[in-house]
């Protein structure tokens, strides 16, 4: 038994760094430090949630009301795809990218990840990629053939518009960043744990941050091909999606959704961590079945990569193919059930407390529990031919990432802000945004199971008044007005408390694991010394167990710092460089010049990469 | 303290602290190392998986659209077993001497290592050479890559596996280099070699992959 106040005790370490950062702006553009690319992902991630939000907010207001004309044609459709897209790729992914930036090497006692410089270039791939995505809204219009891009709807005769193009080549830039930076996490959580840290003592968080890495890494690659090959149907004239030439349509959908289907559970399993961290310390225990919830983890990622036909039932695969995606669709929901009685488990009979990050993550049982159990009627093949393409299936994806993933999301951020910034939120604004957000989306989400029952299709911009559809949707649009009013309350929240917050300290939730260990906000080097750990909860175990506290070494430690770098930015503009030259290669002569330069200006900037002094 | 590693390899402590040091890895206290590998190794196993699938996605797309050609002209009328025969030959050879600046590197010899990479990236060019012929050629025949499915499929596949050869010639190449300027940490050496080692061995394998099942299988029937 120790109290935490042995930590203050710790002596600085001896640095060892090659070069320091003047500027504050110089700092921000070439940092390599995890937790700042957290906080530039985070700042990333809440702006395009706002985006992606406003553009719900636009088309929801253009289908309030039957046979109305304020958003019509493509531009409805336009800011259907850029919605999604943009929720998916340049919201949530960005979040939980920020989570695991920030707070995977502090979870398991590392001072940064494996390579840090690398880091920083998923960063700047991931900032020109959304941006270059977005400017099509400048230089063109938004795509409009759907967040899924079917191919050959997708292909130059059906989408002449550039648009595509812009989404095609964004994309690739966010598939680089995250291949590139699943590789980079996977190395660090595998190899840079504290001593003693052994995998079973990982946190579920850090545990759930390895399985999507591992599946950032392997179902991005499917659909970079995919994408790949639409480039080239589009710039150079290949023929792979061109019907008329014998292409087929399932060429797309294959490769999209070997690729989709992961892509839900990198979604959804960062949720499911930080609900599993949240519970026991407000729940005053143990995670209840703390292995099962990790290897139901593990399973899911494995099983993930099998199940991708289930979004493809009504494109004719055939009985036997239909019969085995229509299993392993079932079987996934065995250790998803295992998640939620584990949880449940947890909190049996417990003396929980309600803090705002207790809220958000107890509504994350049943609302993901909603969106689960519509997925499962998807997984029945002859079912979802009746629900395809309905209202019903968005409902069931927006239980699933707005009541799971972005409800646990926001858990995180009120758990983990006072860590970030030193302050806690506020308590009172908290509660008043997650009412607001809960009511929001259930008013939104839930008509919509009706919608889809009554037979509404997905993705059309006006409908007759004598359809039946009339007060689900007003209900929906008017749900939609509560969830932005509750996250505008959450980003007051976020900036008021940076100055008016309550001084968070080291531990403010009395909490488990080794982040809570570090200073509020943590330093440059986050542990003033390497934590032992002897249990899968150290910082539990250090207050309340005798012989388990973590020793507080006498001797400063030596270590070294990595350096600023400007290289990785500039690897990442020679990427932008060859795409803007193809994107230009039939409108402007010689602008395959450009490619040829981003190319030349890449090797380049990797010669300098290796031999800089870090 | 169990975070002292007693490391009993140089290049092994720079590695398991997880950051490029340049000239400058002289500091007492790392990260401990669990997996047993260096993190750029392990890195490098991680990304080969990730390419696994993007070639897979290549190969599985020829093969999804094998025989589905509207038009001329087909494998059997562009494919030229004997010529690559040979161009197969020197990247397998390409392969032995790479194994060798591997092991050369290994027992601490760069100017050798640097030999073997310059005579393992000139293979590869010559491999690279032998493709743009081979595709001058076809075009020559006819197949464009808006002419068919085959077109289409043959050129981007193929194109993508010379495409990583020739990123792995500018890697080796830039790898001897530097070590003839002996601008790199000595005591990384050997493993920057032998991850270099690890991709071009992969592509290698990759293309073994595309020459059984894209033009022999063809060469049978
Ligand atoms: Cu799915």
């Amino acid at each position: 038994m120790a109290a935490l106040s042995v930590f203050d005790k710790a002596l600085e370490p001896v640095y060892h760094q090659e070069r320091e950062v003047k500027y504050g702006l110089v700092d921000w553009l070439t940092t390599v430090d995890h937790k700042k690319i957290g906080v530039l992902y985070g700042v990333a991630g809440l702006f395009y949630l706002l985006v992606g939000g406003l553009e719900a907010l636009l088309f929801r207001i253009q289908i309030a009301k039957p046979d109305q004309n304020i958003f019509v044609g493509d531009t409805f459709n336009g800011l259907v795809t850029m919605h999604a897209t943009t929720m998916v790729f340049m919201a949530v992914m960005p979040l939980i990218a920020a989570f695991s930036n920030y707070f995977v090497p502090l979870m398991i006692g590392a001072r940064d990840v494996a390579f840090p410089r690398m880091n920083a270039f998923s960063w700047w791939t991931f900032c020109f990629g959304s941006i270059l995505l977005n400017s099509s809204l400048i230089f063109a219009e938004f795509p409009a053939a759907g967040w899924t891009g079917y191919a050959p709807l997708t292909t130059k005769a059906m989408s002449p518009s550039a648009g595509i193009d812009f989404w095609w080549a964004g994309l690739t830039m966010l598939a680089i960043s995250s291949m590139v930076a699943g590789v980079n996490f996977v190395v660090t959580i595998l190899n840079m744990r504290a001593p003693g840290m052994t995998l079973m003592r990982v946190p579920v968080l850090v545990w759930m941050m390895m399985v999507i890495q591992f599946l950032l890494a392997f179902s991005f690659p499917p659909v970079a091909v995919g994408l790949i090959l639409l480039s080239f149907d589009r710039t150079f004239g290949t023929v792979f999606y061109e019907y008329t030439m014998g292409g087929d349509p399932h060429l797309w959908q294959h490769l999209f959704w070997v690729f989709g289907h992961p892509e839900v559970y990198v979604l959804i399993l960062p949720s499911m961590g930080i609900v599993s961290e949240i519970l026991p310390v407000f729940a005053r225990r143990p995670l209840f079945g703390q292995h099962a919830v990790i290897f139901s983890g593990i399973f899911i990622g494995f099983v993930g990569f099998g199940v991708w036909g289930h979004h493809m039932f009504t494109a004719g695969m055939g009985p036997i193919a239909d019969a085995v995606f229509a299993s392993t669709t079932a079987i996934i929901a065995i250790p998803t059930g295992v998640k939620i009685f584990n949880w449940l488990g947890t909190l049996w009979g417990a003396k929980m407390t309600y803090p705002t990050p207790m809220i958000f993550a107890l509504s994350f049982i049943p609302l993901f529990t909603i969106g689960g159990l519509s997925g499962i009627m998807h997984a029945n093949a002859p079912l979802d031919l009746q629900q395809h393409d309905s209202y019903f299936v968005v409902a069931h994806f927006h239980y699933v990432l707005v009541g799971g993933a972005l409800m646990g999301l926001f858990a995180g951020f009120y758990f983990y802000m006072p860590k970030v910034t030193g302050k806690l939120m506020n308590e009172a604004l908290g509660k008043v945004h997650f009412w607001l957000f809960a009511i929001g989306l259930n008013l939104t989400f839930w008509p919509m199971h009706d919608l889809g029952n009554r037979g509404m299709p997905r993705r059309i911009y006006t409908y007759p008044a004598d359809a039946g559809w009339n007060f689900d949707n007003l209900l929906a649009t008017s749900g939609v007005f509560l969830m932005a009013a509750g996250t505008l309350v959450f980003v007051y929240n976020i900036l008021t408390s940076l100055k008016n917050g309550k001084a968070a300290g080291r531990d403010p939730w009395d909490a488990c694991t080794l982040e809570w260990l570090a200073d509020s906000p943590p330093k440059a080097h986050n542990f003033d010394f390497t934590p032992i750990v002897f249990s899968e909860r150290p910082l539990w175990d250090h207050k309340h167990t005798a012989d388990m506290a973590i020793p507080v070494p006498a001797a400063a430690e030596e270590i070294h710092m990595p350096s600023y770098s400007w290289k990785p930015m500039w690897v990442s503009g020679g990427i932008v460089l060859i795409l803007v030259g193809l994107l230009l290669l039939h409108t402007i002569p010689f602008s395959w010049l450009i490619s040829v330069a981003g190319g030349l200006s890449i090797i380049g900037s990797l010669y300098a990469w290796v031999t800089e002094p870090v | 303290m169990s975070a002292q590693l007693a490391a009993t390899d140089p290049h092994e402590v720079a590695d398991a602290a997880g950051h490029d040091h340049g000239d400058h890895g002289h500091h007492a206290v790392v990260e401990n190392n669990f997996m047993g590998l260096p993190n750029i190794k392990l890195a490098m196993w991680a990304f080969l998986g990730s390419e696994c699938m993007f070639f897979g996605s290549l190969i599985g797309t020829y093969f999804f659209y094998h025989g589905k050609a509207l038009a001329g002209p087909l494998p059997q009328d562009v494919f030229s077993i004997g010529i690559t025969s040979i161009s197969t030959f020197l990247l397998l050879m390409s392969s032995l001497t790479m194994a060798l600046a591997v092991d050369a590197m290994k027992q601490r010899n760069p100017a050798t290592a640097r030999n073997f990479l310059v005579i393992t990236a000139l293979l590869g060019a010559t491999f690279v050479g032998f493709q743009v012929y081979e595709f001058s050629h076809f075009v020559h025949l006819g197949l464009k890559l808006s002419t068919s499915l085959f077109g289409s499929t043959f050129y981007v596949m193929t194109g993508f596996h010379g495409g990583h050869v020739t990123v792995g010639v500018i890697w080796l190449s830039m790898l001897a280099l530097l070590i003839h300027k002996g601008k790199l940490n000595p005591a990384k050496l050997p493993i920057n070699v032998e991850v270099a080692g690890l991709y071009w061995h992969f592509v290698d394998i990759v293309w073994i992959v595309i020459f059984t099942f894209v033009y022999l299988l063809e060469f049978i029937q």
